[in-house]
């Protein structure tokens, strides 16, 4: 199968040695959890409880809204202490419920149990997946049931999982492939039996050479399955540029991956499939790096779903020193959080603490138009035409030199010598241009 | 379009917010808020304009080893009075004054290089005056100039004052000691072209050498061949500027003389005499390829360097002045947004992008 390089990318500081080598701690019981209710893209599910309702684990708490839409599970068991506005990581207060465990940690019936799914077809396999409240933990938080259920026209023949982990600090899904390998392996031969997939290949950026060798290990009795080993170069991850790395196929401008006959699923949904098919286990925990030189001890944890920043930092020695900046997710896609109120989602794949010093500060200096931006764009536009064109609010050149195709990696803005904040002019110009189109319909 | 509806953000902690952060101290810590990416690569304006006088040094130190002390003070009137003129003209308006990102000091000292070491002080000053202020703050300052501001400099100066920048060329001579007025080779061919209707250069390998080297008469930064292209490759292996501009230029250079000396020795010299002698090299490597008015893209840069090098020759063997480089830049110059519209690339997963007129 051809591939290669994909165009541009860049080659940051990686500094994942801060956690790398931490095996995965399980996180004991917060005194409260803050379970948010938007956790998917797409519909938000529904509360179902109401404020001194006593919860089971696992039990649902919120129904979901139509297709792309997946219920939501109390974390633990305990009983709901409010249902209000609390900070969420994306950046905005959205309603959450409160639940203070009760200590037990004890499942509504059902759950829990180990089963036998060999017999499960594609249809059993989709539909516990939607009822375990499973969406894309690489950060996106796309429910997977959707994505495990392309149109009939649209045939996929390769299952990707995504173990390239191209952003920097996080190691989360490195310690998960060195860990949980077979079942990592076992969540998507799951997936490929939704799919009626042959050949799936598992990839690995090459700086993860221990998660390399315990997938290696662990994929040899499996057939139609591959590891590949990636170079090391930035956004490796991105699904289009991990797609063309591997196979050489192009997904269209404005299309999905299933364009071109492939599905790409993170390591943590694989394993999180796993868990829930053969153990009946909603998505109620996570394993999330919390990493940085503002940490005192980095460490990979499994926390609860709604356990608070504070709480997960407090667990890990606390800050060492003045943070600068608290990102949920890696620092070249993460959102900078403005409180430590905002708790762990089930997109939250880390939670990393820039010192001060580390922390990039962007002023409007004016383009130089030194084309290092041109370089390192893997999607082949043109930032610095863009971002002027943002700058004099001329949304309609930017929409014509095509910024609705940006993925907001970020490379552009990370090699910018003017210092200009390159991805917030482009996410503002998708703004500018979704809100025209949407009037004018 | 009207500059009251630019709207700029910006995104530092400045003395305003950290005030009302210091106002509400006591609720708890706070975090700086920003779109990604969080951090950065943390190259800055001022180390490439650091290492394009880095990469111009040897061609300085070696025009003052042939020039002596009049070179060293044409560069230093230069290179002061742009830093000046931009420091000043940035007060005056004010605007935060950017000389320490080295831009105008590079500029002063590009346009040092295009002068002639007898270049009388006056002229130096009022060459960077048109570099400076006419050509790159009158624009809007750096970023948003059309031409190169060195080069303006030099063709106001060349237009105004021919006598200064083309009939008093001095022979090198180690320090400067005895220096005679003489012609530039360039100069001698197109002399000997209007006097005896034919050219006379027959090169002899102790010639060709000279010339490499830089034992002859011309501009302070352009004589040393060898010493320019150290500096342009030393560029290129730093990733500071991309072949693209400067192969096309000289290669363009080399091939169209060349079909003129094929059709007609006598008239037209021999394509390695213009590639080596003149501005070629200096153009080439450090003037064409300034970012902020030549094109973005490998494309487009190639079309860039062809159009430059077509536009030299023609000059050279048609055109009034001996030389023609920066001429040749500058109108390469004032279509580069043309170019940039052209050239772009197909957005990743696209077939092809039609050209769409913004």
């Amino acid at each position: 199968m051809a591939g290669g390089k994909f165009f541009g990318g860049i080659h940051p500081k990686y500094h994942k040695e801060l956690a790398s080598a931490q095996s995965i701690e399980q996180m004991p019981l917060p005194e409260r959890l803050i379970v948010h209710f938007a956790q998917n893209l797409g519909a938000a599910p529904k509360p179902v409880v109401k404020k001194g309702d006593a919860v089971r684990k696992g039990q649902v708490i919120a129904e979901p809204q139509g297709f792309v839409s997946v219920p939501l599970h109390a974390p633990t068991s305990g009983s709901v202490q409010a249902i209000d506005l609390f900070p969420h990581p994306v950046g905005a207060d959205m309603p959450a419920a409160v639940i203070v465990p009760d200590g037990k940690d004890e499942w509504a019936p059902g759950l829990n149990a180990p089963r036998n799914a060999d017999g499960f077809d594609a249809e059993k396999i989709k539909g516990i997946i939607r009822d375990a409240g499973l969406v894309g933990m690489g950060g996106a938080a796309f429910p997977t049931h959707v994505k495990l259920s392309p149109p009939k026209e649209k045939p996929i023949d390769l299952l990707i999982v995504n173990g390239a982990e191209c952003e920097p600090y996080l190691a989360s899904d490195h310690r998960l492939m060195i860990e949980r390998p077979a079942e990592i392996l076992e969540g998507a031969s799951l997936f490929a039996r939704a799919l009626g997939v042959q050949q799936v290949i598992v990839a690995i950026e090459k700086n993860k050479p221990e998660a390399i060798e315990a997938i290696r290990s662990a994929i040899v009795e499996r057939r139609g399955y591959s590891l590949r080993a990636l170079d090391v170069v930035y956004p490796q991850g991105a699904e289009r540029q991990l797609i063309f790395a591997l196979t050489g196929r192009r997904v269209p401008a404005g299309g999905l991956p299933m364009d071109v006959g492939v599905l790409v699923q993170n390591v943590g949904t694989a394993f999180a499939a796993y868990e829930a098919v053969h153990f009946g286990r909603p998505l109620i925990e996570r394993v999330v790096c919390v990493t940085g030189r503002g940490i005192a001890r980095p460490k990979n944890i499994v926390a609860k779903i709604g356990t608070t920043f504070n709480d997960a930092i407090a667990f890990c020695g606390g800050q060492r020193g003045e943070s600068g900046k608290v990102i949920s997710g890696g620092p070249m896609m993460g959102v900078a959080q403005y409180s430590l109120e905002a708790p762990i989602t089930k997109g939250t794949s880390g939670i990393v603490l820039l010192t001060r010093e580390e922390v990039a500060q962007f002023v409007s200096d004016p383009c130089i138009r030194c084309g290092r931006c041109v370089r390192v764009c893997p999607m082949l536009l043109n930032p610095s035409a863009l971002s002027i064109f943002v700058e004099r609010l001329r949304f309609d050149d930017a929409e014509a030199y095509h910024v609705i195709d940006c993925i907001e990696c970020g490379c552009c803005a990370y090699v910018c010598p003017s210092r200009r904040p390159m991805v917030h002019h482009f996410r503002r110009a998708k703004a500018e241009i979704r809100s025209k189109a949407a009037k004018a319909s | 379009m009207n500059r009251d509806t630019v709207k700029r953000e910006v995104f530092v902690e400045d003395k305003k917010t950290k005030e009302v952060a210091e106002g509400l101290a006591g609720a708890g810590p706070r975090f700086l808020v920003s779109s990604s990416p969080h951090v950065r690569e943390g190259v800055e304006i001022r180390d490439i304009m650091r290492l394009v006088i880095i990469a111009l040094l040897p061609a300085t130190l070696f025009s003052i080893y042939l020039f002596g002390v009049r070179a060293l003070l044409t560069i230093a009137i230069s290179v002061g009075s742009a830093v000046l003129f931009e420091a000043v003209w940035q007060k005056a308006v004010r605007k935060p004054v950017m000389i320490g990102n080295l831009s105008a000091a590079l500029t002063g000292l590009l346009l040092a290089l295009n002068l002639p070491s007898a270049s009388p002080w006056w002229m130096i000053c009022i060459g960077s005056l048109f570099a400076i202020v006419i050509a790159k703050q009158l624009y809007g300052g750096i970023g948003y100039n059309i031409f190169n501001p060195a080069l303006v400099g030099r063709v106001v100066l060349l237009i105004a004052f021919p006598v200064q920048m083309t009939a008093k060329w001095l022979t090198p001579s180690a320090w400067g000691m005895n220096a005679v007025t003489t012609a530039t080779p360039l100069g001698r061919v197109r002399e000997a072209l209007l006097t005896n209707g034919r050219i006379d250069v027959h090169l002899t390998r102790q010639e060709v050498l000279d010339l490499l080297i830089g034992n002859r008469a011309g501009s302070l930064g352009e004589v040393s061949v060898i010493l320019l292209l150290i500096g342009g490759v030393f560029l290129i292996a730093k990733k500071i500027i991309t072949w693209h501009i400067p192969v096309s230029f000289i290669a363009s250079v080399w091939v169209l003389a060349g079909v003129f000396h094929l059709v007609n020795p006598a008239r037209y010299a021999d394509p390695s005499f213009h590639v080596i002698t003149g501005g070629l090299f200096l153009g080439a490597f450090f003037m064409a390829t300034d970012y902020v008015t030549s094109p973005i893209r490998p494309v487009g840069k190639l079309i860039f360097g062809v159009g430059c090098g077509a536009i030299t020759v023609v000059i050279r063997l048609f055109g009034a002045y001996p030389e023609g480089v920066s001429f040749a830049i500058l109108l390469m110059n004032a279509v580069t947004p043309l170019i940039d519209r052209y050239t772009r690339a197909a957005v990743f997963g696209a077939r092809k992008v039609k050209a769409t007129a913004a």
